[in-house]
């Protein structure tokens, strides 16, 4: 039902519109991420760098936004939730536009002129599902969709799981052939940063589900990144 | 969901959503099934409600929704109107209140009303306070009727701005100073209750705050229950809201339950402001 007093409910669809924009811009800074990142493209890392930027200061803006119309409405229930929710979708949104910076950075130092392409593909796997994952959650948003989020915080155990195995991949190639190292640890971080977006896709996720229901998941968070505790044995 | 909504249905088409207190306390008043008809019309449709001891209760709803009428049941105000009749039943630490051999003198002391206009008596302020105490044989000396009245404008946070003038009308007393005294009024008879109609609206906010915070104070020791248009006031002051609308109880529950994931449609569409 809308509000009975129109300028809230457009202050309210204005905000909403606000996360949808900064999600947008999210999911471009992560997809141009992995093209600079497979491409060694530097140019194309500067501009992510740049529209990163952008990302902070819409992610300000929303928080402005929700600020005022908190002292000006006093919102409660319902209203009060998706105002909640804005602030804490900005925030992750903000961070994610971090990370896809923090890979951009990285495009930059490698100094090679190609990466071979078998140590990409791990990444590249990893970043197409993290990227499906924020679609997913951001659409889930759009729609109110309390299932679509429960869907999204299931699979981020895929993302964990994932990026476990390709931390191991990766210690092995270094292990195998020492020139790789430098090129490996590179892609260890991005291929973190990466795993880390997929966190904050699940952190969306469980506030749409507060939006929508008004209570927090009661199951705790499916987690599996082990990485902490891998070795690889070393092939003598 | 967490939430185990007992879910209770009245003799009418209507069921109420009732959420427990986590911290469930004593039931202070208990209303079981009430009606009220002004004449022909029917005001209330059966509200059924268990009123926590020591607590802050708010009702909150449209304008005419029945919440005054409500209220006035608990001391027996309706029997005052003409043509007004109450039906169901009404228990005051379990005992009968509407039984025919109770004492509506004595029932109004225990159950003290504080309305929207401040309304002192045109006598001094000590006199506003003394009456009460007086009428109801409360203090057997004059000393004693003074310190009856001295810890009544203590409790009702007004003792050090009028300390000086008691003497003084209780009308020249600032809108909120006035009604601070009419709440002293109310305390200084020694209620178990105290019911408040709307009893900020004519206040500026500062006054509004004081009187805020005075309720705050008093539930430590008094059972109130308060009828708010300012859904902003039933959340800062009170610990269970009651949503009432056309003569329905709709829901009833912790009030930072009710303010922030009510259970009913019609309660969220209230209080986030989409009717009214
Ligand atoms: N003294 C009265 N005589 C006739 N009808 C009344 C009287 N008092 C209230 N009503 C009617 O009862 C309904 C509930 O009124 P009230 O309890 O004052 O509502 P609220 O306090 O929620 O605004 C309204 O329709 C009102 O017109
Ligand atoms: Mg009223």
């Amino acid at each position: 039902m809308e509000h009975t007093v129109t300028a809230y409910e457009q202050e309210l669809r204005g905000l909403a519109g606000r996360i949808a924009e900064m999600g947008g811009l999210a999911e471009h800074l992560v997809a141009d991420a992995i093209v600079a990142l497979t491409r060694l493209d530097a140019s194309l890392a500067q501009r992510i760098i740049a529209d990163d930027l952008r990302l902070d200061a819409l992610q300000r803006e929303t928080e402005e936004r929700a600020i005022l119309i908190i002292a000006r409405r006093q919102p409660m229930a319902s209203d009060l939730r998706e105002i909640v929710a804005a602030l804490r979708i900005s925030n992750d949104l903000e961070r994610v536009g971090d990370l896809a910076k923090n890979i951009a950075k990285r495009v930059t130092a490698i100094n090679n002129a190609v990466i071979q392409k078998r140590l990409l593909v791990g990444v590249e796997h990893l970043a197409e599902i993290a990227l499906q994952q924020l679609k997913d959650v951001l659409d889930a948003y759009t729609n109110r969709d309390d299932n679509a989020a429960r869907v999204v915080r299931t699979r981020d155990e895929e993302i964990d799981a994932l990026y476990t195995s390709l931390f191991r991949e990766l210690l092995t190639y270094m292990m195998e052939d020492p020139r790789t190292i430098s090129q490996c640890a590179h892609l260890l971080f991005c291929a973190k940063n990466i795993e880390r977006i997929g966190d904050h896709a699940t952190n969306i996720a469980e506030t749409v589900h507060y939006s929508v229901t008004g209570t927090a998941f009661e199951d705790e968070r499916p987690k599996s990144d082990n990485s902490s505790l891998e070795s690889v044995e070393s092939e003598t | 969901m967490t939430v185990a909504a007992d879910i209770k249905t009245d003799t009418s088409a209507f069921a109420t959503i009732r959420t427990p207190d986590l911290q469930p306390r004593p039931v202070k008043v208990k209303a079981t099934g009430v009606k009220v008809f002004y004449g022909a019309k029917q005001a209330l449709h059966g509200v059924t409600i268990d009123i926590p001891d020591r607590t802050v209760t708010a009702f909150i709803g449209p304008s005419g929704c029945g919440k005054s009428t409500f209220l006035r049941c608990f001391n027996r105000m309706n029997d005052t109107i003409v043509g007004a009749r109450v039906e169901g039943e009404i228990l005051l630490d379990n005992r009968n209140i509407y039984a025919p051999d109770l004492d509506v003198v004595e029932l109004r002391a225990r159950v003290g009303m504080v309305f929207q206009k401040p309304n002192p008596f045109p006598k001094s302020i000590f006199e506003n306070v003394a009456y009460g105490p007086r009428i109801h044989g409360l203090a057997r000396t004059k000393a004693e009727l003074e310190e009856v009245v001295v810890t009544s404008l203590q409790k009702a946070s007004l003792f050090n701005e009028v300390k000086d003038r008691l003497q003084e009308p209780g009308t020249g007393l600032s809108g909120g100073q006035q009604q601070r005294l009419c709440i002293a009024r109310a305390i200084a008879v020694s209620p178990d209750v105290i019911l408040m109609d709307e009893p900020c609206s004519a206040l500026d906010p500062i006054a509004t705050a004081k009187v805020e915070e005075l309720i705050d104070e008093l539930r430590a020791n008094y059972t109130i229950v308060i009828v708010t248009h300012s859904m902003q006031q039933a959340a800062r002051v009170s610990q269970r809201t009651a949503f009432f609308h056309l003569g329905h109880l709709v829901e009833e529950g912790p009030t930072n339950m009710i303010f922030t994931k009510p259970i009913e449609q019609r309660t969220q569409d209230y209080i986030t402001g989409r009717f009214g």
